[in-house]
C-alpha cells in the first residue's frame, strides 16, 4: 500500500489483500463454536453470557486476522463493522424478547370477554375478569388530556413560529424544552399538590390534566417543526393576495403541515397512553366501571396492569390478566403509531419533504 | 506518473433503471479530455464509474470494463478504497471539510493513508497548495477552518486535498459550475498546469470551456428521456468543434438543440 | 429558522427597539380576527409559562410544609419514616439511588444506541434499513410498565449468570461483590433503563447523523478513506452535538423512570457499595411504592422529593441546552 512499493510494481496498488467475502462468516461460526465449548466447560448457565463470549471472539478475531492480512486501516474498518454488528445484535435480543414475551403470555387470556368485562365482582386471586373498566378509563382521560394538551401545544407552536419574536417567544422555547424533560411523576406530584390544596378525592380528570401536562411540549415541539417546513413563499403568497394573516394560517399554512401535526398529536397520544405514574397517584383504580372521569377513582390500562402484578407476586390468574392487558395495551400504542407514520407517509409530498 | 484508461462496454445502473450504455473510450495520459452533453446525458455518472464513487450512490451498479494501465478496477480482488486513493475527485460543489483547518483538510488523505513522515507534511501540503494556485493567498491562515475562504479558493482547496495524495488521475465533475467568471478562469489556468503531472478528466456544461482547456472532447447524447445515455463521439477538441463526424454534435455545439 | 413570517407591512425594521420587536404582529393586528387569533396563541405560549411557574410554586409549597416537620437532615438522612411521630426522612438513598442507575444506563446505552444509529445509516444492507428503524420507532412506544413487567419476568433471572461472573473476577473491587440475593439491584435497574432509553437515543442520533452532508462523505471517499474513516472524518463531527442531546434526553427518561425501576428493584434505605446487592432506591419509585400508603404528612413528604427531582431533572435539561449551544457556536465559527 505504501508508495515505495507503488512506485516499484504499479500493478499491485490497486489489488489491496482482502479477506474473501465468507471471512466474516467463518469468523462468527468460529467465535461461536468457540464460545460454546467456552460456556459448557466453564459450566456457565446463563445463554447471553455464552452470546456475550461469542462477540467479543468475533470482535478480536476479526480485529487480528484482518489486520494480518490486509492492513491496520482496514482492520480498523473491519473492527468498527463488526462492532456496530454486534450492538445492533445485542440490542435486537432484549428488544424481541420483550415483544415475544408480550404476545405469548398476553394471548393466554386475551379474548372477548376480558376485553368486555370489569373486575367488579372478580378477587384478585380468581380467574376471570376484564379490563373493560380499565379501557372506559383510559380513553376518557387520554381523550380530556388530549382535548386540552392538543389545541395549547398546536397554538403556541403557532405563536412560536407565526407570531414569535423578542422575549416571549425566547422564554416560551426554553422552557418547553425543559417541560419535555419533566418526569411523569413529577407532573402527577404537582396536579396532587393542587388537589391537596382543596382536599379533593381522586378522580380521573385529575390524571387527564397531569397527562396533558406531559403531551403539551410534544406537541408543541412536532408542531413546530412541521410549521417550519411550509414554505415562506405559500403565506407570502397568500399575504398579497389581501388574505388577513389569521386566515393565511388557518387556511393556508395549517392545511399544508396538517399531516405532520396529526402524526406528532397521535405519536404523543399512544406516548401518554403508556403513562402510569401520574394516574396511580390521582386516578387511584377501581375494579369496578366508573364512566365519569369527573368523579370518584377511575381505573386505567397501565395501572391496571401495574396493580395485578403487584398483587400476583409473579403468578396466578392476576399476573395472567396483567399480561393480557400489557399486550392490548401494546397494541393500541403500536397501531397509533402505524396509523400515525401512515399518515405522515400519505401527506409526506405536500410538506415538500 | 499519470495513467491511461481504457474503458470498454461500460453500462452503469441506477437500480433497475439504465443511465448509460455501453460506453467504450480511451483517455490519454497527461491530457485533459472533456465530458459534454445535455443534462442527464450520464456524464457525471460515467465520470463516477472511473473512480468507483457511482456504487456509493443507492442501487448504483456497473457492468463492463474501465482499466487503469491494464489493471481492470472492477476486477476480482481489487480494493475500491485503493482505486480511490489512485484516481481522485474534485466535485461541483466545493466541499472542504468545514470541521477542519486548511492545512488538516489538505493533509486529510495523507493522513489517512498514515504512510507519511511528520517532517515531510507540511511539505507536502505547501507542494499541493501550490500546485492548486492557493499558497499565496492562505500561507498566512493555515490554521483557519476552510470553509472561511471564497467559493473560488475553497475550490482550488478541494483540488489541492485531491492531488497532495499523488493521484494518478483526477476527475472534475463541473468543478466550475457553482464559481464566478474570475475563479473559473483560475481554475482553468491551473487545469492546464496540472495535466502536466496528471491525467484529467473533467465534465463542463460549458462549450467556450471545454474548447479552451481539453485536448480531447466527448461527447454524450441520450436518445430520449428515460433512455440510457450513450457516447456519441470522442476526438481531438479541434475537431470536434470544427469539424465532428457526427451530425448531432454539430447541432449540440451550434446551439441548435441542448 | 431561517423561515421569515412577516410579511412585508409587519416586517420590522433592520434594528427594531426592543419594545418593538416584542410584538411586531399587534401593530399589523388592527382587524378583529387577527386580534383574537394572535391572544388565542400567545395566551397559550403564556398559559405554558404559568403552567411551569405553578409546578415550581406549588411542589415547592408543599415540599416546605413536609420539610418544616422532618425531624431528620433532609438531604442526608438514611431513612423514610413519615409515619413515625415525629417523622424522619431524608433523600439521601434516593439521590444515589437515582444517579448511579441513570449513569450505569447512559454508559451502556449510549454507546450502543450510537452504533446502532450508525448502522441503520451507514451499515445495515439498504433493504434493511428501512425496517429497522422503523421497529426501533416502535420499540420507543412501548409503554413502561411493560418493561417493568418483562424486567421482573426475564431479565432478573438472566441476570444471576452475569452477577455470579462479575463477584467472581471484580468481586475485589467491592463495586461488583455479591452475596447472592435476588438480583434486584441498582445494576439490573441500570441495564433495564438502558433498553428503556435505547429506542430514544438511536432515533434522535440516526436523524442526525443522516443529516451529515453527503458533499462532504464523498470528499472523504475520494480521498481514499475506508467506510469507518468517512464516519469519522464526515459524519461523527456533525452528529456530536445531536448525540449529546439525544443522551440527555435519555438521561431525562432515565432520572424520571418510575414503573420500571418499581417493578425490578427490591428497595431498601439503604446504600450498598456493591452495585449487585439488592436495596437502595430512586426518587421516582419511592414515590410510587409509597404513595398509597402515606399519611397526609408522608405525601407532602413524596412531593419533597419528588421537587428535588423536578431540579435535578432541570439541571440535566440546561446543561444539555450550554452544550449544544457552545457546540453550536464552535462549529458555526468553522461553518
Amino acid at each position: 500500500m505504501s508508495n515505495a512499493v507503488a512506485a516499484e510494481k504499479p500493478a499491485s496498488t490497486l489489488q489491496g489483500a482482502t479477506l474473501p467475502t465468507w471471512s466474516p462468516y467463518a469468523i462468527a461460526g468460529g467465535s461461536i463454536v468457540l464460545a460454546v465449548l467456552i460456556g459448557l466447560v466453564g459450566s456457565l448457565d446463563s445463554k447471553v453470557q455464552w452470546g456475550l463470549i461469542a462477540a467479543i471472539l468475533f470482535v478480536i478475531g476479526t480485529y487480528v486476522v484482518a489486520a494480518r492480512i490486509e492492513g491496520t486501516r482496514q482492520a480498523k474498518d473491519r473492527i468498527a463493522t463488526s462492532l456496530v454488528w454486534v450492538a445492533f445484535l445485542l440490542a435486537v435480543v432484549p428488544l424481541v424478547s420483550l415483544l415475544w414475551t408480550t404476545i405469548s403470555r398476553g394471548v393466554k387470556v386475551l379474548d372477548v370477554y376480558f376485553l368486555t368485562h370489569s373486575m367488579g365482582v372478580v378477587g384478585d386471586t380468581e380467574p376471570g375478569g376484564g379490563i373493560y373498566h380499565a379501557i372506559i378509563g383510559s380513553l376518557e382521560q387520554v381523550g380530556l388530556a388530549t382535548v386540552i394538551g392538543a389545541p395549547i401545544g398546536v397554538l403556541t407552536a403557532i405563536y412560536l413560529v407565526e407570531y414569535g419574536s423578542g422575549a416571549l417567544s425566547k422564554a416560551v422555547t426554553f422552557f418547553v424544552d425543559v417541560m419535555t424533560g419533566i418526569p411523569s411523576i413529577v407532573a402527577g406530584l404537582f396536579i396532587l399538590s393542587l388537589m391537596l390544596m382543596w382536599d379533593m378525592q381522586p378522580f380521573g380528570f385529575a390524571g387527564s390534566c397531569a397527562l396533558a401536562i406531559l403531551m403539551m411540549p410534544v406537541v408543541v415541539r412536532s408542531t413546530e417543526e412541521m410549521l417550519k417546513l411550509v414554505p415562506n413563499e405559500l403565506r407570502e403568497a397568500s399575504l398579497a393576495l389581501g388574505i388577513p394573516k389569521w386566515r393565511t394560517i388557518l387556511k393556508v399554512v395549517l392545511p399544508t403541515a396538517i399531516g405532520g401535526i396529526t402524526t406528532g398529536i397521535m405519536l404523543s397520544v399512544a406516548r401518554i397512553a403508556g403513562e402510569t405514574a401520574p394516574v396511580l397517584l390521582l386516578v387511584f383504580g377501581n375494579p369496578f366501571i366508573n364512566n365519569d372521569p369527573f368523579h370518584g377513582a377511575q381505573a386505567s390500562l397501565p395501572l391496571y396492569i401495574y396493580q395485578q402484578f403487584a398483587q400476583s407476586a409473579g403468578s396466578g390468574a392476576a399476573y395472567d390478566r396483567a399480561w393480557a392487558a400489557s399486550l392490548t395495551l401494546i397494541a393500541f400504542v403500536m397501531i397509533l403509531n402505524l396509523v400515525a407514520r401512515g399518515i405522515a407517509r400519505w401527506k409526506a409530498p405536500k410538506t415538500g419533504r | 506518473m499519470s495513467k491511461r484508461i481504457d474503458v470498454s462496454g461500460l453500462t452503469a445502473y441506477y437500480g433497475s433503471h439504465k443511465a448509460i450504455e455501453d460506453i467504450s473510450m480511451t483517455v490519454e495520459p497527461r491530457s485533459v479530455t472533456a465530458f459534454i452533453g445535455p443534462s442527464g446525458c450520464g456524464k457525471s455518472t460515467f465520470l463516477r464509474t472511473l473512480n468507483r464513487m457511482h456504487e456509493v450512490t443507492t442501487g448504483g451498479r456497473v457492468e463492463g470494463k474501465v482499466l487503469l494501465d491494464d489493471e481492470d478496477l472492477y476486477g476480482h480482488g481489487i480494493d475500491p478504497v485503493s482505486v480511490r486513493r489512485e484516481i481522485g475527485m474534485v466535485f461541483q460543489r466545493p466541499n472542504p471539510f468545514p470541521t477542519m483547518s486548511i492545512f488538516d483538510n489538505v493533509a486529510a488523505g495523507l493522513r489517512l493513508a498514515g504512510s507519511y513522515k511528520k517532517s515531510e507534511l507540511s511539505d507536502v501540503v505547501e507542494k499541493s497548495l501550490k500546485g492548486a494556485n492557493l499558497w499565496n493567498e492562505v500561507k498566512d491562515r493555515l490554521n483557519k477552518p476552510g470553509s472561511g475562504l471564497s467559493g473560488g479558493q475553497q475550490q482550488r482547496l478541494c483540488i489541492a486535498r485531491a492531488i497532495a495524495v499523488e493521484p494518478k488521475v483526477l476527475l472534475m465533475d463541473e468543478p466550475c459550475s457553482a464559481l464566478d467568471p474570475i475563479s473559473t478562469l483560475a481554475i482553468e489556468d491551473l487545469i492546464g498546469e496540472l495535466k502536466e503531472r496528471f491525467t484529467i478528466v473533467i465534465v463542463t456544461h460549458n462549450m467556450q470551456q471545454a474548447a479552451r482547456v481539453s485536448d480531447r472532447t466527448a461527447f454524450f447524447n441520450l436518445a430520449a428521456v428515460g433512455q440510457p445515455g450513450r457516447l456519441i463521439e470522442i476526438d481531438d477538441t479541434e475537431r470536434i468543434f470544427s469539424n465532428p463526424s457526427v451530425q448531432a454534435t454539430e447541432d449540440y455545439i451550434s446551439g441548435r438543440f441542448g | 429558522m431561517d423561515i421569515s413570517t412577516k410579511n412585508p407591512e409587519e416586517a420590522p425594521p433592520p434594528t427594531p427597539e426592543p419594545a418593538a420587536a416584542q410584538k411586531p404582529a399587534a401593530r399589523g393586528a388592527t382587524r378583529p380576527g387577527d386580534r383574537i387569533f394572535l391572544g388565542l396563541s400567545r395566551g397559550s405560549g403564556i398559559l405554558l409559562l404559568v403552567i411551569m411557574a405553578a409546578i415550581a410554586v406549588f411542589l415547592t409549597y408543599r415540599a416546605s410544609l413536609a420539610i418544616s416537620k422532618d425531624h431528620a437532615n433532609f438531604l442526608t438522612t438514611f431513612e423514610w419514616n413519615t409515619g413515625l411521630v415525629p417523622p424522619k426522612f431524608g433523600i439521601a438513598v434516593l439521590a444515589f439511588g437515582t444517579v448511579v442507575s441513570s449513569i450505569i444506563a447512559m454508559v451502556i446505552a449510549v454507546p450502543i444506541a450510537v452504533a446502532i444509529a450508525l448502522f441503520t445509516t451507514h451499515y445495515a444492507p439498504r433493504k434493511l434499513r428501512g425496517p429497522v428503524s422503523y421497529v426501533i420507532d416502535l420499540l420507543a412506544a412501548v409503554p413502561s410498565i411493560v418493561y417493568g413487567l418483562w424486567g421482573a419476568l426475564i431479565l432478573v433471572p438472566h441476570m444471576v449468570g452475569l452477577f455470579g461472573w462479575l463477584n467472581d473476577y471484580f468481586g475485589w473491587t467491592g463495586i461488583f461483590s455479591w452475596d447472592q440475593g435476588a438480583p434486584r439491584s441498582m445494576l439490573t435497574v441500570g441495564v433495564l433503563l438502558a433498553i428503556m432509553i435505547l429506542p430514544i437515543i438511536t432515533n434522535v442520533s440516526r436523524e442526525v447523523f443522516r443529516q451529515a452532508p453527503q458533499m462532504i462523505e464523498e470528499a472523504a471517499l475520494a480521498l481514499g478513506a475506508t467506510r469507518w474513516e468517512v464516519i469519522r472524518m464526515a459524519v461523527i463531527p456533525f452528529g456530536r452535538s445531536g448525540v449529546i442531546s439525544a443522551s440527555m434526553l435519555g438521561l431525562g427518561r432515565a432520572l424520571g423512570e418510575t414503573m420500571a425501576v418499581a417493578t425490578v428493584l427490591s428497595p431498601d434505605f439503604i446504600i450498598h457499595a456493591s452495585l449487585l446487592n439488592p436495596g437502595g432506591g430512586t426518587f421516582a419509585q419511592n414515590i410510587a411504592s409509597k404513595f398509597s400508603e402515606a399519611t397526609p404528612d408522608g405525601r407532602d413528604a413524596l412531593i419533597a422529593s419528588g421537587l428535588v427531582l423536578f431540579v435535578i431533572t432541570l439541571l440535566v435539561n440546561g446543561a444539555a441546552r450550554l452544550i449544544i449551544a457552545r457546540r453550536a457556536e464552535y462549529s458555526g465559527a468553522n461553518a
